[in-house]
C-alpha cells in the first residue's frame, strides 16, 4: 500500500507515458480495424444464414460455431505460432486484427441473422402490398426495425471486441495491457503500471457501454408514441 | 507419433482439462452466489442503503469495461497464494460482474404483480423473494447462466498467462517441449481446438435446446 503513494512511482509512469501511448495507439488501431473486419464478416454470414441455400446456411453455422466454441487465446497462438510452419508469417499488428476479428465477426453474424429473423415476413409483404418497391420496403420498413434490434448487442460486442484486445499481449503484440504490463514488470512498479492501464481501458470502454445501454433503452420505445416525446422531453 | 501420445504427455493434457473444468464449476456456482447478492442490492436497496447499491453499480461497470487479462495479473501480483486458488479467486471477481447483470435482467424480468400477489398472501420481503420470485428468476436465466460456462472455459485459457495448470498451458506446454514435426504440433492443435470445441458446443446445444422447450 505504501508503494502506492510514493511519488516517484508516479514520476516514473508519467516519464513512460510515451510507451503507454503507443500501446494505446496499437489498441485502437488494432480495435477500429478488428471492428471493421468483425462487422464485414458479421454481415456476409449473418446473410448467409438466413439465404434459402443449404450450403451456405451450413457454412455460416460451421463458421460461428467454430469461432464462438473455441477460446480466442488459442486462436491467436494458432495464427502465432502455427501458421509460420505453412510458410506464412505475419506480425502481431496483422494478428491481432485478424484473429479478433474472425472471433467477434461470428457473434455479430449471430446478432445480424437474428436482427433479420426478428423482422416478420408480414412486414415485408404488406410494405410490398402497399406499392413500396424492393428498395423502399427494405428502406423504410425493414431496415429501421431491424437496426433497432441489433444496435444495442453491436456496441456490447465493439465494448468486448476492445476488451479482447488485450489477448495481444499474450503474444508481444505492442498493445496497451503489453506495455503496461512490461513495464510495471521491468520497474516492479506494478500498482502504478496497473492502474494507469485499467483506466485507459476503462475511459476506451465506458462510452461504448453508455452507448449500449442508451441504445437498449432507445429499442424499448415504440416509435409515434407519447413515450417518444417524453423520452425526447427528458433529454432536452 | 508414439513419442507424442505417450500416457505422461496424455495424462499431463488431461490433468489440464480436469483443472478447467474444476475452475469453471467453482467459479460459476460462487459467482452465481455472489451475482444474487449483489443483484439484490443494487435492485432493493434503496433509501439509507442507496450507497451500496451505487458501489455495485461502479463494482459491475469497472470490471464491464477493463480486460480479464488485467485482473489476472492484478491479482497475481496482489494476492499471496497457491496458482489455483489465485485463478479461481480472479474468474470469480471478473464473472460476479457479468452474473450480477443477468440475475438483475432475470429479477426485472419478473412483473410486479408477482411481489403485489404474494403480499397480499402475508409473505414477508425475504420471503416472497425466497420463494416467489428468486425461483422465477432462476428458470428464466439458466441458458444465460449455460453460455457464461462456456465464455468461463474459454477465460481460463488466459490463465496461461500465470502459469496455471489449466488445459491450454499444458496442452501448449506439451507441443512446445515434445513436438518437432509439423504433423506433430498440427495434430495436438488440432486435438486441443476440437476438445474445446466439444466441451462448448456440447454446452451451446443444451442453451439451444432450452430456448426451444420455453418457445414451444
Amino acid at each position: 500500500m505504501k508503494n502506492l503513494f510514493t511519488l516517484k512511482r508516479w514520476a516514473a509512469l508519467w516519464a513512460a507515458r510515451a510507451d503507454f501511448a503507443s500501446g494505446l495507439w496499437t489498441t485502437l488501431r488494432v480495435s477500429f480495424l478488428g471492428l471493421c473486419f468483425a462487422l464485414f464478416l458479421g454481415i456476409v454470414f449473418g446473410l448467409l444464414s438466413t439465404s434459402k441455400n443449404k450450403t451456405a446456411r451450413g457454412l455460416a453455422r460451421t463458421y460461428v460455431e467454430f469461432f464462438q466454441n473455441t477460446p480466442l487465446y488459442i486462436q491467436t497462438f494458432f495464427f502465432y505460432n502455427g501458421l509460420p510452419y505453412f510458410g506464412v508469417i505475419l506480425s502481431p499488428f496483422i494478428i491481432g486484427i485478424l484473429a479478433i476479428g474472425l472471433y467477434h465477426g461470428a457473434y455479430i453474424a449471430e446478432v445480424i441473422r437474428t436482427g433479420i429473423l426478428g423482422i416478420p415476413n408480414g412486414q415485408k409483404e404488406a410494405a410490398r402490398s402497399q406499392g413500396f418497391t424492393y428498395l423502399q420496403s427494405m428502406y423504410y420498413v425493414i431496415l429501421p426495425q431491424t437496426l433497432k434490434i441489433i444496435l444495442p448487442p453491436l456496441a456490447n460486442q465493439a465494448l468486448n471486441l476492445v476488451k479482447n484486445t488485450s489477448v495481444l499481449a499474450m503474444i508481444a503484440g505492442g498493445d496497451l495491457m503489453y506495455h503496461s504490463d512490461s513495464w510495471a514488470t521491468l520497474y516492479d512498479y506494478h500498482a502504478q503500471g496497473y492502474i494507469a492501464a485499467g483506466l485507459l481501458y476503462f475511459i476506451l470502454c465506458f462510452p461504448l457501454a453508455k452507448l449500449a445501454a442508451y441504445m437498449e433503452k432507445r429499442a424499448k420505445i415504440i416509435p409515434g408514441s407519447i413515450q417518444v416525446q417524453n423520452a425526447e422531453a427528458a433529454e432536452v | 507419433m508414439d513419442i507424442i501420445f505417450n500416457k505422461t504427455n496424455l495424462f499431463f493434457m488431461l490433468d489440464g482439462l480436469k483443472l478447467t473444468l474444476l475452475i469453471a464449476i467453482v467459479t460459476i456456482i460462487l459467482s452465481t452466489i455472489i451475482g444474487v447478492i449483489l443483484a439484490l442490492i443494487r435492485n432493493y436497496c434503496k433509501g439509507i442503503l442507496a450507497p451500496l447499491a451505487k458501489f455495485v453499480t461502479c463494482y459491475v461497470e469497472l470490471f464491464r469495461c477493463t480486460p480479464n487479462i488485467l485482473w489476472i495479473l492484478v491479482i497475481r501480483f496482489f494476492v499471496k497464494g497457491s496458482p489455483v486458488p489465485i485463478a479461481v479467486f480472479a474468474c470469480t471477481l471478473f464473472t460476479s460482474a457479468v452474473m450480477t447483470e443477468i440475475i438483475r435482467g432475470g429479477l426485472n424480468s419478473i412483473p410486479n404483480g408477482q411481489f403485489e400477489g404474494a403480499a397480499s398472501q402475508g409473505f414477508t420481503f425475504v420471503q416472497t423473494l425466497f420463494y416467489i420470485i428468486l425461483p422465477q428468476t432462476f428458470k428464466n436465466i439458466i441458458p444465460a447462466l449455460l453460455s457464461q460456462v462456456i465464455t468461463i472455459i474459454k477465460d481460463t485459457s488466459f490463465f496461461r498467462v500465470i502459469e496455471v495448470a489449466e488445459f491450454t498451458r499444458n496442452s501448449l506446454g506439451v507441443i512446445g517441449a515434445k513436438c518437432t514435426e509439423t504433423y506433430q504440433i498440427m495434430t495436438l492443435f488440432g486435438i486441443v481446438a476440437a476438445t474445446y470445441f466439444i466441451i462448448c458446443f456440447f454446452l451451446s446445444c443444451m442453451v439451444r435446446g432450452y430456448h426451444k422447450r420455453v418457445t414451444i
